[in-house]
């Protein structure tokens, strides 16, 4: 990325209208622009309903029909791109697939099945601690750990993109603090660039190289907050001064403090 | 605890079973009830064995006929599914025909049908084909629309094809549906088959039934029914079967 070439995400003046019968279209992102850097992780801060996850799904080409531009490494995003991993809030494991078998599910879509697929896998499940769950069936496992195979799912196809919806919105707190350094030391490993989108202030400062607060519907973006601690980050670090400020600036930027 | 869940499980209606049939013996027995009227359970039993040859005879044809029916239903009924599940045109246009079909009675149809494919085994086979049909249709479609739409999305952004997307993810998803739907169909593919065989045949558990009342000879009425029960439930046993044979996962959910 060096020599100031266009970043690796670039996303200018992005609007999108939801269609209403007999009403004024819907306008649910008024004007987003921002850039994503090679190996960043940005958060995307917002209250719920502000369009933040409507974004996610644009860049991942999901949505259709928006205004501006959308552009990963240099493409414009008209549709699903095989070098995304994507992670939602549900887990979305399939219940009559074993463990590895979800892992590698998009592995069989794309094409690519085979040993070293499997290695790949595996490799992934020992790292987030799934090791000798690759025959159990996801109804077996709890809900930090299906979402766990979830994160493998995502990077099995070695991604250069990772986006990731409240993927953590629906675990409870000690597995949500577990599961942020599961993905920095995931991060720290392959580098993967990410778009994080949540609505936990502390969370998002926690994770992020950059924290892109959302305004309310329609959205706009209501602060750019660069998170400049160091790595790798440490849990204790969510209680210095330094932390405790940047989340009042992002609460400041909500509206939700003065 | 497995164990004594399985125990609790076979035992306690067994024992149910058990009691009922020996108030049964007992009642026919102590007020003489005639056999016409309510032959005892050992008569019953008695002529389930000596007639076993001849009851095992008509247990062909009526078997052949259920398991032909409901075989023919989900051969037809899944593929109609799929399409009513996929397309808005297709479901607006047939689902209110198909569930106003239903309603008509099958046992007022059977002659008619009984005109069209004759006195053979096919007017049993189409009459029980039509009743086992319908949960077959409506269970597998609920099954296809109740698909997850978060495992849908993650399909397309994977950019998985329309048919790799029913294959891997709806049609897997469904199976629950299709066997719970399967399940009814084939219990009522035996209430076909029999209607059917009452309403004109030469063979089969239910021409069996009608010719031994018509002779007064109750107790071998009573073993073709119990014949037929038995019929039903093994044929139920088997798509159970099936069903955990099919989605191992269904079962190692439950702890």
């Amino acid at each position: 990325m060096a020599g100031g070439a266009v970043s690796f995400g670039h996303f200018r003046n992005v609007r999108k209208t939801f269609p209403r019968p007999g009403e004024e279209p819907l306008v649910s992102i008024e004007d987003i622009s921002f850039d994503l850097k090679d190996g960043q992780l940005i958060s995307l801060l917002g209250p719920s309903g502000c369009g933040k996850t409507t974004f996610l799904k644009i860049v991942a080409g999901l949505v259709k029909g928006y205004e501006g531009t959308v552009q990963i490494a240099g493409e414009h995003v008209r549709e699903p791109h095989p070098d995304f991993g994507i992670v939602f809030q549900q887990a979305n494991l399939m219940p009559w697939r074993t463990v590895l078998s979800n892992v590698l599910f998009p592995m069989e879509i794309l094409g690519r099945t085979g040993a070293e697929a499997v290695e790949q896998a595996r490799e992934l499940l020992s790292q987030v601690g799934l090791e000798g769950f690759e025959k159990a069936y996801p109804p077996q496992l709890s809900g930090g750990m299906q979402q766990r195979a979830a994160l493998c799912r995502a990077l099995v196809h070695k991604p250069k993109l990772l986006l990731m919806d409240e993927p953590f919105g629906a675990l409870d707190e000690l597995t949500r603090m577990e599961m942020h350094d599961l993905l920095l030391g995931i991060r720290e490993r392959t580098g993967a660039t990410t778009l994080f989108v949540t609505h936990s202030i502390s969370e998002a400062v926690y994770l992020s190289d950059v924290v892109a607060v959302f305004s309310k519907r329609p959205a706009l973006l209501a602060d750019f907050i660069e998170v400049d601690l160091p790595y790798p980050r440490r849990q204790e670090m969510r209680y210095s001064s330094d932390f405790v400020e940047l989340e009042h600036r992002a609460s400041r930027a909500l509206g939700i403090s003065r | 605890m497995k164990i004594t869940n399985f125990l609790q499980a076979v035992i306690y209606p067994l024992a149910g079973a058990v009691g009922i049939v020996l108030i049964w013996e007992f009642y026919t027995r102590y007020f003489s009830v005639s056999q016409i009227v309510l032959p005892s359970p050992s008569s019953i039993a008695d002529a389930m064995f000596a007639e076993r040859e001849l009851l095992l005879k008509h247990t062909w044809p009526t078997l052949l006929e259920c398991i032909y029916g409901f075989g023919l239903a989900m051969v037809i009924g899944i593929p109609i599914a799929v399409c009513v599940a996929n397309s808005r045109f297709l479901n607006l246009t047939f689902y209110p025909i198909l569930i106003a079909t239903q309603s008509v009675p099958k046992v007022a149809i059977a002659p008619i049908i009984l005109v069209w494919f004759g006195i053979g085994m096919e007017s049993k086979l189409v009459i029980a084909f039509l009743v086992a049909f319908f949960p077959i249709v409506v269970d597998t479609a609920t099954g296809l629309r109740a698909t997850p739409a978060g495992l849908i999305e993650l399909s397309r952004a994977f950019r998985a094809s329309p048919w790799q997307i029913f294959t891997k993810v709806q049609f897997p998803a469904a199976l629950p549906f299709i066997f719970s739907g399967a399940k009814v169909a084939v219990t009522l593919a035996v209430i076909g088959a029999v209607i059917g065989e009452f309403v004109g045949a030469n063979e089969g558990l239910g021409n069996l039934l009608l010719t031994a009342n018509s002779q007064l000879d109750t107790p071998l009425a009573w073993a073709a029914l119990i014949t037929l029960s038995l019929l039903g439930i093994l044929l139920f046993l088997a798509v159970a079967i099936a069903e955990k044979l099919l989605m191992p996962w269904n079962s190692s959910a439950v702890h």
